[in-house]
């Protein structure tokens, strides 16, 4: 198969990268980038632990052909603390018992930011549809919307 | 908290606090390593070819096609699979399941792997795992539990009695007042732990490097090296984290051999990792069952005898019979009881265990015919309940080592607002018009314990290191376990840390059977108990040691020093440094108290409740509320304990409403092999799930008094969830899942439509 150029920008590192055509961005982030926070769950779109977000949106990477994300700004779990500080997100699905096997954590906490991205102050019911498209399979479910939303209530007690 | 459940540990020590998780920040950060995130150098891909046909024989590849795919290495097929130093169909050990690896050409289900190519990327080995197209020469296949003959084997689950038996069941059954006779159906299911199973395999010379997740790497550790004719000690197996296993991982799988083989044929580091649609084939599943309950009731509401029988499938090749009968000698109180199994051998891969395996459906059926019973004689189903709390043991007379049931009936009871429930179904409705029902089970899971070991090294700056291949499968073992071990060593937290998750660790028994707390973490306790006796020895040996010539007996080790009862204390640093040493080691040993396990029952109990709405037009049915009170002995963290508890609860709920692996009569294979179609609760399936924990204490069943909390939660939940459907609508469905369809035709009035 023909191999592809492609630049992106991870968790604000420039990425430059010969892929195959066809490859997956999930493929190229843990296999070629070595990135691994987004885990392959299912490779066919249904669990959600893959979830990364490109340009601001959330996308599965699973389903998303790395040669489409040229030029594009890409963040996943492993870009979130900063400096060693755990991004408030991650600091509630510690403080809140939200991950167990840790398998889904990373995609959920992917498909979290991108709600509260565009909706810092969301209703349990908002938080609970934007992760239902997440698997949790040790069904931890409750604490992670718990986390979810005490995020929130920490990010506009820190934005006030 | 409900009232009556204060904390069980003494302010101040480890156990019993609600501490975060060690991994939290592993885990949060996408840091925590699972196997498929190894990338060691000159790493290749492998990839399985499952058999598309479930009985017959592979007849030829395109091996051409196949290598000609540009980055494909090599293909592994039973001509050139590296050579195996036991035959993998042996029976080496009392508990080792057969394994596909590539024997010869015969076919004897549906995604067993045929073949394995390798390539220098995913991409070219998939492409490869196409292009070599396998031919087949087909038999019929049979996958229906109900169209093959049944048997009755020589033992179920892992070497239990097929058949239990105290009373005469027949006898009580013949004079009994009142008779109800059941039968259930329960569909096969697949683990799907989120993380599928993946290896990746490092040969150096005639050692072994496997990542590889695992809820047993001692057992792993055994029987690759038996495969592989290598000493036990030159095969390392890594499982620092599993993305979930229940069951699916208590067992080394085909597929995690393979890989290694194909390292082996290769000479280069391999990864093989199962697509989702192969986590339905050759890793196990939980069996379907046909199960048949029969109770006599006296007039009084006294059950006189209780029958429950259970027909159950396996593969044609191996054997393991879900035990789905078994748990009802031990629920209810009956003047006669038995438990009996029968099995079906159908062209399926072998089930394995899954969480519950045979207390989850059983409970279901079991939970099912007690409400039908309490409903036959006009009695509230908790009431029936209670009036038929078995006080021993009813298959053996044992008496339990300790039962909090009944304040777990109040605790639950109390919270869910069970009081004023009408007897009859189909008495309530919401606002929506929906009508809803109120359900009950018991739930209760047997108390087990296996072999362990531990050691544990004091350092002199009093800090500790305690080792033991343990297993954090999401449980949280590796926090509790800390937690045990420091009160085991008299130190802060903050000086205890813990190494898990290697099979070059001391054998801590699998995360398996609800045990691994209290058996990992009672190897824990007798290894920090020597340490502190070895510590005690110094000190009061040395003169200059303030607890001089104090016995040993009257010491006891706390906040990281060793302490008199009238006040003296010793530091653990400064008893190592005054001894010049620079360290000390100890190790200690758990097993079963045979003694105490001949002589007691032993096992956790709960009550769950259930309320549901059900759409009287379209059978759609919602739970509204789920609230468990479990008594389960000491717990050690009770924030990771409610964890499992309300995992284990919404694991029930999907047995009763979602989870159905079906197979598919024409191919013989899993049609629904996806996360799309197999249907996996998600966040707005559920209702907001509520575990109580009840205080219990246990001294015989293990010396930490702990029970376990893993698969508790899944017995008890499912019939009380079908037990509101049947009190929303009045209809009683007895195949699960439940399905839309069963349930709306059956509702009242719909007939009628049909016919129409």
């Amino acid at each position: 198969m023909a191999k592809v150029p492609v630049q992106f920008t991870l968790n604000g590192s420039e990425k430059a990268e010969f892929v195959e055509s066809g490859a997956t961005l999930l493929d190229v982030l843990r296999d070629k980038i070595g990135d691994t926070s987004p885990k392959a769950g299912c490779r066919q779109g249904t669990c959600g632990s893959c979830s990364v977000i490109v340009d601001g949106e959330l996308r599965l990477s699973c389903l998303t052909l790395a040669e489409t994300c040229e030029g594009a700004s890409i963040v996943t779990t492993a870009g979130l603390a900063e400096g060693g500080v755990l991004h408030p997100l991650q600091r509630a699905f510690m403080d809140a018992f939200a991950t167990q096997c840790g398998f889904c954590t990373p995609g959920m906490i992917m498909a979290a930011k991108a709600l509260l991205d565009r909706n810092p102050d969301p209703s349990r019911d908002e938080v609970v549809e934007a992760i239902a498209g997440n698997i949790c399979r040790c069904t931890g479910y409750e604490p992670i919307i718990e986390a979810v939303l005490s995020a929130a209530r920490s990010n506009s007690i820190s934005a006030a | 908290m409900a009232e009556g459940t204060a904390p069980i540990s003494p302010e101040g020590a480890a156990i019993g606090r609600p501490i975060a998780r060690d991994d939290g920040v592993a885990k949060v950060t996408g840091r925590a390593r699972y196997a498929a995130d190894c990338r060691p150098p000159g790493l290749l891909h492998a990839v399985i070819a499952p058999s598309r046909i479930a009985r017959g024989r592979v007849t030829a590849f395109d091996l051409d096609a196949a290598m000609a795919e540009p980055g494909v290495v090599a293909v592994m097929t039973p001509a050139n699979r590296p050579p195996l130093a036991e035959d993998p169909d042996a029976k080496t050990a009392p508990i080792v399941f057969r394994l596909d690896l590539l024997q010869d050409d015969r076919i004897r289900y549906a995604g067993q792997p045929v073949a394995v190519v390798i390539g220098e990327t995913l991409e070219a080995a998939e492409e490869g795992a196409f292009r070599l197209a396998p031919a087949y020469a087909a038999e019929p296949a049979l996958v229906d539990i109900d169209a093959a003959e049944p048997f009755v084997p020589e033992t179920v689950g892992l070497g239990a009695p097929v058949e239990r038996r105290r009373g005469d069941v027949e006898a009580a059954l013949a004079t009994a007042a009142h008779r109800v006779q059941r039968r259930y159906e329960t569909a096969a299911q697949v683990h799907n732990p989120l993380e599928p199973h993946a290896v990746v395999a490092v040969w150096e010379g005639d050692r072994l490097w496997v990542d590889t997740p695992s809820q047993n790497v001692a057992r792993a550790q055994r029987r690759i090296a038996g495969l592989l004719g290598l000493p036990p000690d030159h095969v390392h197996i890594r499982s620092p984290f599993v993305g979930g296993g229940f069951g699916a991982k208590a067992f080394p799988a085909g597929p995690q051999v393979l890989g290694i083989l194909a390292a082996r044929l290769v000479g280069r580091p391999v990864k093989l990792v199962l697509s989702r649609a192969q986590m339905f084939g050759a890793v196990g599943h939980r069996a379907p069952t046909r199960q048949t309950l029969r109770l006599g009731l006296a007039d009084d509401g006294t059950i006189a005898a209780l029958a429950h029988h259970a027909r159950v499938a396996s593969s044609r090749f191996d054997d393991f019979f879900e035990p789905a009968a078994a748990l009802s000698g031990g629920v209810y109180a009956a003047g006669a009881v038995e438990t009996t199994h029968e099995a079906v051998r159908l062209d399926i891969a072998t089930p394995v265990v899954m969480r519950g395996p045979g207390e989850a459906t059983g409970s279901l059926a079991l939970e099912c015919a007690i409400d039908e019973a309490a409903a036959e004689l006009g009695l509230d189903p908790l009431a029936f309940r209670r009036l038929n709390h078995a006080d021993t043991e009813p298959i053996s007379g044992r008496p339990f080592s300790s039962k909090a049931l009944r304040a777990c009936y109040d605790a639950g009871a109390a919270r869910f607002g069970w009081a004023g429930r009408p007897l009859a179904p189909r008495s309530l409705s919401d606002s929506d018009g929906r009508l809803v029902g109120l359900g009950i089970g018991t739930a209760v899971f047997p108390s087990m314990m296996f072999q362990a070991e531990a050691r544990a090294l004091l350092r002199a700056d009093g800090a500790a290191i305690v080792e033991l291949g343990a297993h954090e499968i999401g449980q949280g073992a590796a926090t509790a376990l800390r937690q045990i071990a420091a009160d085991a060593l008299g130190l802060p937290l903050s000086a205890v840390t813990l190494r898990t998750g290697a099979s070059d660790l001391p054998d801590a028994g699998g995360a398996a059977g609800s045990s691994h707390t209290a058996t990992a973490g009672s190897a824990i306790h007798a290894a920090g108990t020597a340490l502190v006796a070895r510590l005690a020895a110094l000190a009061t040996a040395d003169p200059a040691s303030p607890l001089h010539g104090a016995g040993n007996a009257v010491l006891f080790a706390a906040d990281g020093a060793l302490h008199a009862g009238d006040g003296r204390r010793d530091p653990h640093a400064a008893v190592l440094a005054r001894a010049g040493l620079g360290a000390i080691e100890a190790r200690g040993a758990a097993a079963p108290d045979r003694a105490a396990r001949a002589s007691h029952a032993m096992a956790a109990h709960g009550a769950v409740f259930a309320e549901v709405a059900v759409d009287p037009d379209l059978g759609a049915i919602r739970v509204t509320r789920l609230v468990g009170a479990f008594a389960a002995g000491r717990i050690v963290n009770p924030r990771l304990a409610r964890s499992q508890l309300v995992g284990g609860m919404i694991w029930g709920l999907s047995l009763a409403l979602h989870e159905a692996a079906q197979f598919d009569p024409a191919t013989g294979a899993i049609a629904n092999a996806d996360l799309g179609a197999y249907r996996i609760p998600v966040h707005a399936d559920l209702p907001f799930v509520e575990a109580l924990l009840v205080a219990e204490e246990d001294t015989l069943v293990n010396p930490l008094g702990v029970k376990g909390v893993g698969e508790i939660g899944i017995t008890g939940t499912a019939g009380a969830v079908a037990n509101a459907v049947w009190h929303a609508t009045g209809v009683r469905i007895r195949r699960f899942p439940i399905r839309i369809e069963d349930l709306a035709l059956a509702m009242p009035g719909r007939e009628k439509e049909d016919d129409a």
